[in-house]
């Protein structure tokens, strides 16, 4: 038995009959080749799948894409405009907040909803939002200077407006 | 991975859910984040999923005749980030935020995290000390349970196949009212090893619960007895200390033996009455 599924993926409208089991990262990576959302554990353990739907940081490991119609979707391929990087990508860049870049889309995504809600957030809430986030290679010293990085260019943004 | 394939059905209220939840081999999705991983491990196969994630009256939070109703479908999130919750039961604000961690918290729900009874869950020992009732509805209609009837060993609730966690419903408690909600996680599910829970009233009457301990979260009526009443010092946490865990098949696992967790229960005892001492 297959679904119909209407979604909005970076600003896109979406329809596909899917069967209820597909999960939405399988959705995103293999119906839309968006392949910027990986799987790691699987397990909805490690967060290299986070991406959001509806504004909220979600592993879409552990979500069928039917949970997710009629939402908006957004994925480390929307969050870069015309070209130019996201805060958090240019942190990431800037403050080498990765080594194989396997766990950073999730990272970012993480981060991402983190200064939705707190824009100054202090070291702290940063590592206590990216708990559920691993990163086999940095040791997390620099993820943390690369939000911390983003969260200050966007403080900076925000004054020139 | 993936699960095995079922039928899917997404319901808008709570009288649809009821309807379609009259068949057999079917199971209640909320935010999937217990079942979804158990499906695609095949430790469940259930024939049918009724998805209750777009029910909105089961998401609301509201103050009503002196109790805080928390509708089964709020999130861990929708509790953590709620002022009426943080106002009244500061304990579910500073639970919600250990539970797993900010992905989940958005999408796990109370209803399925109380439905699931998974022994180290964090809501169970939280509605427990605050002597919460369960509002369920089935085919047979509604009913209301005390949350220290509802857990009823590991994975085992109450609830009958067909249905329906609804709300849960906590009396306001007085001003005065301290609350806290100690939680030794396990380091990488975030699950309790061990946590306990504690109410304590003006009059010094003092709810005391653990969860991750044995096989069904629990009230501690031994250690309620020992410090209820009593000014919390060195003398009366000692003599909770003793007297809790008393009767319990205290578990053991890869993580944590025996005697263990049962010290470190204790302990946890002993740093929850320590945060609620005036
Ligand atoms: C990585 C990870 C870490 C986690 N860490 C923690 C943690 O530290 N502490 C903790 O407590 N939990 C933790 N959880 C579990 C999480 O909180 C779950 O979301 C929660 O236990 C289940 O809620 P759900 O809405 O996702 O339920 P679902 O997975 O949708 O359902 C779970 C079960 O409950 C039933 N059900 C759901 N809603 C209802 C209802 N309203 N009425 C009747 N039955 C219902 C379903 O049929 C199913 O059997 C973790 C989960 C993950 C994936």
């Amino acid at each position: 038995m297959s679904t119909r599924i209407n979604v909005t993926v970076n600003g896109l409208q979406y329809s596909h009959m899917v069967e209820p089991r597909l999960l939405l990262v399988n959705y995103l990576r293999d119906v839309l080749r968006l392949t910027g959302t990986h799987v790691g554990c699987d397990t909805s353990s490690c967060g290299a799948c986070t991406i959001h739907v509806n504004g909220k940081a979600t592993k879409c490991c552990t979500l069928l894409a039917v949970q997710a119609d009629g939402c908006e979707i957004t994925t480390i391929e929307g969050l870069s405009h015309n070209g130019e990087l996201h805060p958090l990508q240019e942190g990431f860049n800037e403050c080498h907040g990765l080594q194989c870049g396997f766990c950073t889309p999730g990272m970012i995504m993480m981060a991402a909803d983190l200064l939705q809600h707190n824009p100054q957030p202090t070291e702290e809430s940063i590592r206590h939002a990216l708990e559920g986030n691993f990163c086999r290679c940095t040791g997390y010293q620099n993820i943390v200077k690369s939000v911390q990085y983003a969260a200050e260019k966007m403080k900076m943004s925000e004054a020139v407006h | 991975m993936i699960p095995v394939a079922f039928d899917y059905e997404k319901v808008k209220t709570v009288e649809e859910a009821i309807a379609a939840l009259s068949g057999d081999d079917l199971k209640i999705l909320a935010g999937g984040h217990s079942l979804i991983p158990a499906m695609k491990l095949r430790l469940s196969r259930p024939g049918k999923l009724i998805d209750i994630g777009g029910i909105t009256a089961l998401k609301d939070i509201k103050e009503e005749d002196g109790e805080i109703v928390i509708g089964a479908g709020a999130t861990h999130a929708d509790i953590m980030y709620h002022n009426l919750i943080r106002t009244h039961l500061p304990f579910f604000t500073e639970g919600a935020a250990t539970i797993g961690d900010m992905q989940v918290r958005n999408w796990g729900t109370i209803g399925g995290s109380l439905a699931h009874a998974d022994p180290a869950a964090d809501w169970p020992a939280m509605v427990l000390a605050a002597d919460a009732t369960i509002e369920m509805q089935g085919v047979k209609g509604r009913r209301n349970i005390k949350a220290t009837e509802f857990f009823t060993g590991l994975f085992a609730t109450v609830l009958e196949p067909n249905e329906l966690i609804t709300a849960v419903r906590i009396a306001i408690p007085p001003d005065g009212t301290k609350s806290t909600y100690q939680k030794f996680a396990q380091p990488a599910s975030r699950f309790a090893l061990a946590a306990c829970a504690v109410m304590r009233f003006p009059d010094g009457r003092t709810n005391i619960a653990f969860t991750g301990v044995g096989d069904h979260a629990f009230r501690d009526t031994g250690a309620e007895q020992a410090i209820s009443g009593k000014a919390i010092d060195d003398a009366s946490v000692e003599a909770a200390m003793l007297a809790a865990l008393q009767n319990v098949d205290v578990m053991s696992d890869h993580y944590a033996s025996e005697p263990y967790r049962r010290h470190l229960s204790k302990v946890y005892l002993k740093k929850a009455l320590m945060a609620v001492k005036s």
